[in-house]
């Protein structure tokens, strides 16, 4: 068991396009993928557990956004190379990585742009609903032409990758800025403990 | 009777619930007693109505036994019945086991003399019984009632009409009882008007008033008080609402000069000492520990003997400062034209008086001096500049006045934003905090005025802030950092709206994204000073100093910089080390050597630097900075390449170095060597505090060694051209001073021709360079041939005409100059020219002790090197005078200045003449016992030289300065010895000083003496030798002639 992993580890080190991991840590995700698994195949069901248990999720949009992020071939299941692959964005990626990633998943459409009705989507829940306002909604309005005004720098009323680069560039707080898709750092570091054996860093 | 029964007597039951009993206190006992002499004389006075029968008899319970009673009483074995019977032959006073029945107030008086001492208790119980007796006595009708009363009205409708003689009677006793009544409701008005109960607001304004007297010099009335609570209830107390119904109002905190503190309820009948306040545990023990003072300060009175000292004096100078301040004004110029007066007449006295002395020594030189002509110039010009002294005085008061105004403002603010334990002023905290900020006045925005569309946008944010999950708060605080949070308005309107607190609690949660923006915000509005008391006044900073220690870079540089900028006052930077903020501040300086990401690093020290520079302004601070072994670590960031991280690292070393122990690490670690580098750098800010930091440490003399060993001096002398920058200036010219302490270094300024460019910082600079420049030159001019390059570069002329500025320390630094210069003749006739003596001397009546020293020194070698010095003196009307009242200072360093001027003075005869009738020789045989040698030295000159006028040698020898002088000779201090041989010598000139002197056993000292090496000393040791001996001959030779 132990030596087909290594081999398969070997070769997705080489094959996959990740260049976070060294390959134990391949070999420990490989393991930790097949644990998780019991013999079935990751699905959306199993890989939003996992996202709410390991990393603290609880959007469902969100947390399907980010499955069809690792799902990188819409097969509705995530192969071993997609969750080696995505985990290295997800745990270890450049700045310039996570702001790819996280803007495929706020491109709810996959049409290249953040629209209006996109954050809106996204935004839905942000806001503690107050029952004496007449429009519930009139704060999430207001939050996405907030955002819009913050980020849309070419005033098309709607966010290109290039206008949530720049934002997040200038202002990093705003990779995050329409819901959580990132592990917090302190999820990350157990997940990186338990699974990877990556000693916890103090100071 | 009746209506003063009700109530004025004070009962321990609630009027109306029955029986009640009289409580004992001062006013029942006052009520009992006019009634018992009210009714003892009833019977003399109205032997009528004595008579007149009660409807009821009165009925009580009584002490008296059957033994008591005498004549006219049939005395049972249980029963005791007067003689007397009424009309219907029942007798008037009957007795049965222990009750009392009494039908007349003849019976009632007698009852009270039987009763001897103890009749007050007789009457006590009677009316506890009977608590209205008038029903019982004239019946129900006349029941005592608390409206309108027409009884009496009817009575004598009634007796008009139906006249008989029992209703004429009852009548006039109801008269006769009401008259009563008024007089003993009177006598209670007065005893009530006396004590006034206490009212929270009261004791407030109390407690604020002496709150803005207490604080920690000797001349205060109390160290400190307060309350224990913050927590005002709704009706201005401060006790809880259960101790509220005892009658406590609040408890305070009291802090006396003598003893230890105590605490005090203030309740609504007076003030008591209680068992303590327990500050752990928030608790007073509420036990009533002390006798019950009518209000707060006759408590304090009582308890503490420095406060009933103190506030006699406090008191008058708080209620009328400002009329006295008036008062002083008018007196002052009536004074002046006294004083006047008195000089005219004793200028023609002294004339005369001079006339005299030189007629009888006859000297004819008289007509040949040319006499100056006195003039109250030097007296004019100290006089107008005690009136600018005033001026300052006074603005300085009214600013004090703003500042408590403003504490109070901020202590209410903070009562209704948060209770927070503890956090009242710490007076012990450093006085070196240079730039206080505590004139801030609290503006706050008016809901419904016209406030800016920012302030609208900002509350809906903030709105969003509350109500919004992670992802909505930061789209809130990445867009209200849009907003120019530099801009007063919007640092205002976030902390108006309610921002502040959400932005902190963000601080208490999990996110560190959240933190993150929060802190951003914090650490740009914390710019604002009234948002620094603010977050304070939140808790902000225990949650900063938490986060300090997070793994997150980030957060920490933002924390640690937030914390630079609300650390700014006294209270925050006590916040900050109460709650071991100092060493996780100290903790981030350490950069990991092998670290990847390095510039991160350096951030995070540079930021923890910055903090730890706010933080050093308190001497606390200082010492817990230290503690933490922070020194090692700001000596290896010395070094650092980066100039951002130098600057605070440098101010931080430089704040502390006014510690003498910051002062020799700053030198053992080698940290003079990086501070001079650093002079050499192109930004001015790290030159100004790299040189300020040198300003401070070079009071050491090795550290000044160390400037001069690494080149610190070149690049100090550099820095004097840039007459821009102020406060690199005065940093510098600090420095230059300081290091111009050494003489080695002063060579090197000669050859850097620094002196030059001294000089020419003499005019247009603002105080503090001024102070720094001349204290430089003074230094300099200790230095001959710097005397002489001070005066071609046209130094003298700026530097006399300063003497006329009232700073102090510059006034100090100023004398010194000028005295160093006057050294030189040829300066001496330029400060005399420019009449500099004159100005000297008017600044021997300065308050400032070291003033006084300062110019009394600069005077000696004025008068050494004046031409015709004698006249120049005699010609300062009253500076005689003053010189000589000056020998009255406490002030050591003051009487050695003044003995040395007297010294000098008294060269002259006429001048010793002078200062002999102003009574200098007692004054300075009162000095003799000192056992400062700088005093001996030149207490024993002045000494040497007045023994040359009259009879004064013998006036020392009877004021005892001879036996005292004696003793000099043991000091360490050869100098002493000279100029204490040459009094010795003066002294020995009268026989029975030698007898003192030989008793003393002068002989063997001046013996040892004559083998010195100093010529003056050998010839003065056997001068008095020789005078010793030849009375001894003369003597031996009278005995056997």
């Amino acid at each position: 068991m132990s030596k087909k992993n290594q081999k398969l580890a070997e070769e997705l080190y080489k094959t996959s396009c990740q260049k976070h991991f060294t390959k134990t840590e391949v070999e420990s995700l490989i393991i930790c993928y097949k644990n998780l698994l019991e013999g079935l195949k990751m699905d959306r069901n199993l890989f939003r557990d996992i996202l709410h248990q390991k990393f603290n999720m609880t959007e469902d949009l969100l947390m399907d956004r980010v499955f069809r992020a690792f799902d990188k071939d819409s097969d509705s299941y995530i192969s071993l190379t997609e969750w080696v692959e995505g985990l290295s964005v997800f745990l270890r990626g450049t700045l310039d990585e996570k702001m790819e990633y996280t803007f495929t998943v706020f491109d709810l459409n996959g049409d290249g742009y953040i629209s209006r009705e996109e954050m809106f989507q996204m935004l839905k829940t942000c806001l503690v609903k107050q029952p004496t306002e007449e429009d519930p909604d009139e704060g999430i309005k207001d939050l996405v032409e907030i955002a819009l005004k913050k980020m849309d720098h070419d005033h098309d009323s709607r966010l290109s990758k290039k206008d949530f680069k720049d934002a997040v560039l200038i202002e990093p707080l705003l990779l995050e800025a329409f819901g959580k898709c990132l592990p917090d750092e302190k999820s990350s570091e157990i997940f990186e403990y338990h699974v990877l054996g990556v000693k916890q860093c103090r100071g | 009777m009746g209506a003063s029964l009700a109530r004025a007597a004070q009962w321990t039951s609630v009027a109306g619930s029955g029986k009640g009993k009289l409580e004992l206190s001062p006013m029942n006992e006052k009520l009992l007693n006019d009634i018992i002499k009210f009714i003892e004389s009833f019977s003399d006075k109205h032997p009528e109505e004595a008579k007149y029968v009660f409807k009821e008899a009165l009925t009580w319970e009584t002490s008296l036994t059957s033994s008591s009673f005498g004549g006219g009483y049939d005395i049972g074995a249980s029963q005791i019945t007067s003689q007397d019977k009424d009309s219907n032959g029942v007798a008037l006073l009957e007795m049965d086991k222990g009750t009392l029945k009494v039908r007349t107030l003849e019976q009632a008086a007698n009852v009270i003399k039987m009763a001897k001492e103890k009749s007050i208790n007789e009457v006590r119980m009677c009316l506890e019984e009977n608590r209205d007796p008038l029903v019982k006595i004239l019946g129900p009708a006349f029941a005592t009632v608390d409206t309108e009363d027409s009884t009496v009205i009817r009575m004598v409708e009634k007796n008009k009409t139906e006249a008989t003689e029992e209703s004429s009677l009852l009548l006039r006793l109801l008269l006769i009882i009401q008259q009563m009544d008024m007089r003993l409701l009177n006598s209670c008005m007065q005893e009530i008007s006396k004590q006034v109960r206490l009212t929270p607001a009261a004791v407030n304004a109390d407690v604020a008033l002496l709150q803005s007297f207490a604080g920690d010099s000797p001349n205060t009335p109390l160290k400190n008080i307060q309350f224990t609570s913050r927590h005002v209830f709704s009706n201005d107390c401060r006790a809880l609402p259960w101790r509220q119904v005892h009658g406590d109002i609040c408890y305070v905190i009291v802090d006396p000069h003598d003893g230890d503190s105590f605490c005090v309820t203030a309740s609504t009948y007076g003030c008591f000492v209680n068992g303590g306040f327990n500050e752990e545990k928030q608790e007073v023990d509420f036990e009533k520990k002390s006798e019950v003072y009518k209000d707060l300060v006759t408590l304090l009175r009582e308890k503490s003997n420095k406060f009933a000292e103190n506030i006699s004096k406090k008191e008058f100078s708080s209620h009328q400062e400002t009329q006295r301040e008036t008062d002083k004004d008018t007196i002052m110029t009536s004074e002046q034209s006294v004083e006047n007066e008195k000089e005219e007449d004793s200028k023609t006295e002294k004339q005369m008086k001079k006339q005299k002395d030189t007629g009888k020594k006859g000297k004819a030189a008289k007509d040949g001096k040319k006499t100056m002509k006195p003039s109250l110039k030097w007296k004019s010009l100290e006089d107008s500049r005690k009136n600018e002294k005033e001026e300052t005085k006074k603005k300085k008061k009214r600013k004090v006045f703003e500042q408590i105004e403003f504490k109070v403002g901020v202590n209410r603010y903070r009562i209704q934003s948060r209770k927070t334990p503890q956090d009242e002023e710490d007076m012990s905290e450093s006085s070196d905090d240079s730039e206080e900020e505590e004139e801030v006045q609290d503006r706050r925005q008016d809901a419904g005025s016209d406030l800016p569309s920012e302030y609208w946008q900002i509350q809906k944010l903030v709105k969003y802030l509350k109500g919004g999950n992670q992802t909505a708060t930061i789209i809130a605080l990445c867009s209200m950092r849009d907003f120019n949070l530099a801009q007063e308005t919007c640092q205002l309107a976030i902390r108006d709206v309610g921002g502040l607190e959400v932005l902190i609690n963000l601080l208490d949660t999990d996110e560190n994204k959240c933190k993150i923006g929060s802190l951003k915000i914090l650490k740009e509005i914390s710019r604002n000073v009234q948002i620094r008391r603010a977050i304070a006044d939140l808790g902000g900073l225990q949650t900063m100093v938490k986060i300090l220690q997070s793994r997150n870079k980030d957060l920490k540089c933002l924390a640690a910089e937030t914390i630079a900028n609300v650390a700014k006052f006294r209270r925050a930077r006590r916040t900050v080390r109460q709650h071991g903020g100092i060493k996780k501040l100290v903790a981030l300086l350490e950069c990991p050597p092998n670290s990847t990401d390095v510039s991160k690093d350096v951030e995070v020290a540079r930021s923890g630097a910055l903090a730890l520079w706010s933080c050093s302004k308190s001497t606390k601070n200082k010492h817990a900075i230290r503690r933490a072994g922070a020194i090692p670590m700001l000596a290896k960031l010395l070094k650092s390449p980066h100039e951002e991280m130098l600057i605070p690292v440098v101010g931080t070393l430089q704040e502390c170095a006014s510690e003498p122990s910051y002062r020799l690490a700053i030198r053992t670690e080698g940290m003079i060597e990086d501070l001079v580098t650093n002079l050499k750098s192109s930004n001015s800010e790290l030159q100004m505090h790299c040189a300020a930091a040198i300003f401070k440490c070079a009071e050491d003399g090795a550290t000044r060694d160390l400037v001069r060993e690494y080149g610190g001096l070149d690049p100090l002398v550099s820095l004097l051209p840039q007459s821009d920058d102020k406060e690199l200036l005065a940093a510098a010219t600090g420095a230059i001073w300081k290091c111009a302490i050494s003489a080695q270094n002063v060579a090197r300024f000669q050859e850097l021709k620094a002196i030059e460019q001294l000089v020419g910082l003499l005019n247009d600079q603002p105080e503090d360079v001024l102070v720094n420049v001349v204290g430089a030159l003074g230094e300099c001019a200790q230095e001959p041939a710097n005397r002489l390059v001070i005066r071609k570069a046209g130094g003298i002329p700026s530097l006399v005409h300063l003497l006329t500025g009232t700073n102090q320390a510059l006034l100090v630094n100023v004398t010194k100059a000028v005295g160093a210069c006057a050294t030189e003749p040829e300066n001496m006739s330029i400060i005399d020219k420019l009449d500099g003596v004159r100005l000297l001397w008017s600044l021997l009546k300065n308050q400032n002790p070291e003033v006084q020293a300062s110019a009394a020194w600069a005077v000696c070698p004025c008068i050494e090197n004046a031409r015709d010095a004698g006249e120049m003196v005699r010609s300062f009307v009253g500076g005689l005078e003053l010189i000589v009242s000056l020998l009255k200072s406490s002030d050591l360093e003051v009487l050695a200045s003044v003995c040395a001027a007297i010294a000098n003075i008294a060269k002259d005869e006429e001048n010793l003449a002078v200062i002999t009738d102003h009574g200098v020789v007692p004054m300075l045989a009162r000095l003799a016992s000192t056992g400062n040698d700088k005093l001996r030295r030149h207490l024993a000159e002045a000494i040497a030289r007045c023994c040359t006028w009259g009879n004064n040698r013998v006036s020392f020898g009877r004021e005892g300065a001879v036996a005292p002088l004696v003793g000099y000779l043991r000091s360490e201090d050869k100098q002493v010895h000279r100029s204490t041989a040459q009094a010795l010598y003066q002294l020995s000139r009268d026989p029975d000083n030698c007898i003192t002197m030989h008793e003393n056993g002068v002989v063997k000292m001046l013996l040892n003496m004559v083998g010195s090496s100093d010529n003056a000393l050998q010839e003065a040791a056997a001068g008095c030798i020789g005078n010793i001996r030849r009375l001894a001959l003369a003597n031996e030779k009278a005995r056997y002639a």
